[in-house]
């Protein structure tokens, strides 16, 4: 960190280390929970929240300079060679991203307090947690594309992380898996897309990016970019056909439910796009598959969720729904639809937190989130109820809260006419009526009426566990009605910031008569319909889905079970467990690679001149074809290795007499070990002394070792006639005694000169050793079990 | 290859392997030799006892578990290139200082560290390979 700093410059505005102390506060969080928590048990939740809380006032800090048409931007170099840079860059989107991140995520530290209370790994969980926010907020800050990428990564990693906490249950576990390969997957598209938007346009960091104009959209790369970052964002918004990992991801506990998959992670591809929208927005591409897609997904979203009977996966539907919604906004690009996306992200952060934390709570205190068990706890949870029934408000879009006011805004841009504004505002009603019941089945339903028949005797839970549904879901009231000032502070920065140029937000909560006003109007009629006819839609939905019996979430379970299959089948070719096959096809593969070019392009050297040998020379010659020999006619295996000894003597004889020492030593040495080594595998090997082979394998073994002799003499031969590129040699001459220090240039090399190429070396001996000590072992304990031969490949030489 | 000539041998050869081996590890630098093939010759060194006496005799003498011994060389030449951090130069970059031991001046140098580790790593895996595979299926 020191060097990052020390090498700071072009700095723009604002308090740069304390900017950059809240981007690694959530990690030294993390890396402290687990102790805090041993200390404090659940209360560790009052200390750690302090954390979150301090980068909200932080970033609340900026709302002035932002409101007023500012951008807060900061870093340091990271990897000045490349032209890397750890840079920040926040406007009206990044800051309202940021504060939602660590206000909401204040309120699930707390929660999580409450709600794991007691469990054995709660420092570990408020350790993911913590993470995750600091990925999630080095996200939506950052500035240089590596940058951006990385925390994407660290998002899926975390979540990840999160989803499988439970992990001794199969389910959590697969979802686990689900999650991580479905973002992952499109964390590697988002990769390719960057890398194609650096190559396009030559920027690297989203504020020149976003400074460049039309540069991007008149790339011939431009479709290219846009599928790859949309493979990006919709996997990580859970947009159909990729939605189906959201719901499962419901296994995690309700606190990660309510912070990741509500409030912040899905919402990462949300905001990708958003980000975007003012360089790739506004051409046939976006607005043709992005309304498309998100139209679908909001269909599809809303339709499901009417047939869940659990709370969470009612609320994961609808969000999957909403995600819908922002991406079909954003896709239309109107300054109105912006202005409805941005205000519907931000009530729906609030309204669905509160309503994920009122689910999990009325499961923490009742034991059930089975729809038909629950009802009546009004009396026994008053403030739980509170909450639940004022964010279900602001989903519904009844007037006076937040969530009308987004709504309004998206029928204002969506009621335009026109055939496809039409369709998607059909859309839009549907999914509008469908999370109005849905808002009051969660936060509602299980409150009125006679007492259910739940497992547990409901009460009011501690204030760790109210707090944060309730502060949500006032602040969702309160938002609405200090409107203008919400509008100014965020909505409007942020609209201004999505749409690439100044916007206004202006709309309130007085009713104002027009087509939006009825539309509204008829959302909340038909919505109470639907809320008091539900059990009727979800037979429904439950016999249509059972029709079809095929859905994305099958389908990923199929893929990966064939990906298994292929894998297998692939192995079982090419790593049949046969030693001498796999060294017939390396040789056979080295000498073709030697043999063929050199035939090919007319390399083959010319005959050499018979040298001038001295008669000791000869001698040590014979020796080794004499070894040779002795290794082709043995009688058993045994005399065989030491015969091959004799060759490697002979040849590092050689070495020693040519003027190579230092490879001699070597060759000495390794040829004495290998022969040490060999004759200790064979002698475990219990094969028989003698080998026969039939006649079609020797011929085989014959041909391929032949060729791989003559190319390796033809490669030296040829190697030896063109001229001698002295370049290094004379480097390593000049400079071995004078920088290094040491006159022996072999060893100088070795530790100096390529110092990383010996550590990596080393590293690769020992972990070498390592394996072969677990594969000996193996073999020890299960003596019948196996008995492929693969285990005791040749030690491993240098 | 239990012979009472080389049962006698063994122990007086190893231990010479043994200091010829760290005389080959340091005289590398300026010399042929190095800890890589100083390292073989160690390793050598303990495969000749190991085929006089047993492996069990050659773990007692080598007293650490050869593998902790290749880790800690591992260690031994990350270090050493980590050092270079604490002078605000490169990774691996080679440090000299000299230092007067009883009158006499030694060149010491984080490579020469990070040749000892080589030298450990080399020992420490070949050995327990080695070792492995005697103990055959008692072990």
């Amino acid at each position: 960190m020191t060097k990052l700093l020390a090498s700071a410059r072009r700095v723009k505005t604002g308090d740069r280390p304390l900017t950059f102390f809240a981007l690694i506060l959530p990690f030294l969080a993390a890396a402290a929970a687990p102790i805090l928590t041993r200390i404090l048990k659940h209360n560790a939740a009052w200390v750690l929240a302090l954390a979150p809380l301090w980068i909200f006032s932080h970033f609340c800090g900026m709302l002035g300079a932002i409101a007023g048409g500012g951008t807060v931007s900061g870093g340091f170099d990271w990897i000045p060679s490349l032209g890397v840079r750890f840079s920040w860059y926040m406007d009206g989107l990044s800051l309202t991203f940021a504060l939602l991140i660590s206000g909401i995520g204040t309120l699930i530290v707390l929660y999580s307090g409450g709600y794991l209370k007691g469990h054995e790994h709660q420092g570990r969980f408020f350790s993911f947690i913590l993470m995750f926010m600091g990925a999630m907020q080095g996200l939506v800050v950052s500035d240089s594309f590596l940058m951006l990428f990385v925390f994407w990564e660290l998002t899926s990693i975390t979540s990840f992380l999160l989803i499988g906490f439970d992990h001794r249950r199969e389910a959590s576990r697969r979802a686990a898996l689900q999650a991580l390969v479905v973002t992952g997957l499109g964390g590697l598209s988002l990769l390719a897309a960057l890398l194609v938007v650096w190559s396009a346009t030559g920027q690297n960091e989203l504020s020149t990016l976003l400074a460049s104009g039309n540069v991007l959209r008149e790339s011939p790369f431009y479709l290219l970019a846009l599928i790859l970052l949309l493979g990006g964002a919709f996997t990580k918004s859970a947009q159909f056909p990729f939605h189906f990992w959201l719901p499962n991801a419901m296994e995690a506990p309700t606190p990660v439910s309510a912070y990741l998959h509500s409030a912040t992670m899905v919402k990462a591809g949300v905001y990708l796009l958003m980000r975007l929208n003012p360089v790739m927005g506004d051409t046939a591409p976006w607005e043709t598959i992005l309304p498309l897609f998100g139209g679908a997904t909001l269909f599809v979203g809303t339709l499901l969720a009417v047939r869940q009977t659990d709370l969470k996966l009612m609320l994961a539907y609808t969000t999957v729904g909403s995600l819908g919604l922002l991406v079909m906004l954003t896709g239309f690009g109107s300054e109105t639809a912006v202005e409805a996306a941005v205000l519907y992200l931000i009530a729906h952060s609030m309204f669905k937190g509160a309503l994920f934390m009122v689910a999990g709570l009325v499961d923490h205190e009742t034991g059930t989130r089975h729809i038909s068990s629950l009802s009546g706890l009004r009396g026994a949870m008053p403030i739980t109820f509170t909450a639940g029934l004022l964010a279900a408000l602001s989903m519904g879009g009844v007037p006076l809260f937040f969530g009308f006011l987004a709504k309004e805004e998206i029928y204002a841009a969506l009621a335009i006419g026109g055939g496809w504004a039409t369709l998607a505002l059909l859309v839009a009603l549907i999914g509008n009526v469908l999370m109005f019941a849905i808002g009051f089945t969660v936060g509602l339903k299980p409150f009125i009426g006679p007492m259910g028949n739940a497992p547990k005797k409901a009460h009011e839970g501690p204030i760790l566990l109210w707090l944060g549904p309730l502060v949500l879901a006032l602040s969702g009231f309160a938002a609405a009605l200090y409107s203008p000032l919400a509008h100014h502070l965020l909505s409007s920065p942020m609209a201004s910031a999505v749409a690439g140029q100044s916007l206004t937000v202006e709309i309130s909560t007085l009713p104002h008569i027009g087509a939006p006003l009825f539309l509204s109007a008829l959302t909340i009629v038909l919505g109470i319909e639907a809320y008091l006819t539900q059990a009727k839609l979800r037979a429904g939905m439950v016999s249509l889905l059972a029709a079809i019996g095929w859905g994305p979430d099958r389908g990923f379970d199929q893929a990966m079970r064939g990906l298994v299959r292929l894998a297998v089948r692939v192995t079982r070719i090419v790593q049949n467990g046969r030693l001498d096959f796999y060294l017939t096809v390396v040789f056979i593969a080295v000498a073709l690679a030697l043999l063929v070019p050199m035939i090919m392009f007319g390399e083959l050297p010319s005959m050499p001149s018979w040298p001038d040998l001295r008669f000791y020379e000869l001698t040590v010659m014979a020796i080794a074809v004499i070894g040779l020999g002795a290794v082709v006619y043995a009688k058993d295996r045994l005399t065989a290795i030491v015969s091959l000894g004799i060759q490697g003597f002979a040849v590092a004889l050689l070495f020693m007499l040519l003027g190579a020492p230092d490879l001699s030593f070597t060759q000495f040495m390794v040829e004495t070990l290998s022969v040490v080594i060999l004759a200790l595998v064979m002698t475990r090997l219990r094969l028989a002394v003698t080998e026969h082979r039939p006649f079609g394998q020797k011929a085989l073994d014959i041909t391929v070792s032949t060729a791989c002799g003559v190319a390796f003499a033809l490669l030296l031969l040829k190697v030896t006639q063109l001229p001698f590129d002295a370049t290094l040699s004379s480097f390593f001459e000049a400079h071995s005694k004078a920088i290094a220090h040491g006159r022996n240039i072999v060893n100088v090399i070795i530790v100096d000169f390529r110092g990383l190429d010996t550590l990596g070396e080393i590293s690769v001996v020992m972990i070498a050793g390592l394996s072969i000590l677990a594969l000996i072992r193996v073999r020890a304990k299960g003596h019948e079990k196996v008995k492929t031969t693969r285990q005791e490949q040749a030690p491993c030489e240098h | 290859m239990r012979t009472l000539i080389f049962r006698t041998a063994a122990p007086y050869l190893s231990s010479l392997m043994l200091l010829f081996s760290v005389f080959v590890l340091l005289r590398g630098h300026n010399e042929p030799g190095g800890g890589f093939i100083g390292g073989l010759i160690a390793a050598s060194a303990f495969a000749i006892l190991g085929i006089a006496y047993g492996a069990p005799a050659v773990r007692r003498a080598m007293y650490f578990h050869p593998m902790a011994i290749s880790g800690f060389g591992l260690f031994l030449s990350a270090l050493s290139g980590l050092l270079s951090y604490a002078f605000r130069v490169p990774f691996l970059t080679g440090l000299w200082t000299s230092v007067h031991v009883l009158g006499v001046e030694v060149d010491l140098s984080t490579v020469m560290f990070f040749d000892i580790g080589v030298y450990l790593v080399v020992v420490g895996s070949i050995t327990s390979i080695a070792l492995a595979l005697e103990e055959r299926e008692d072990g």
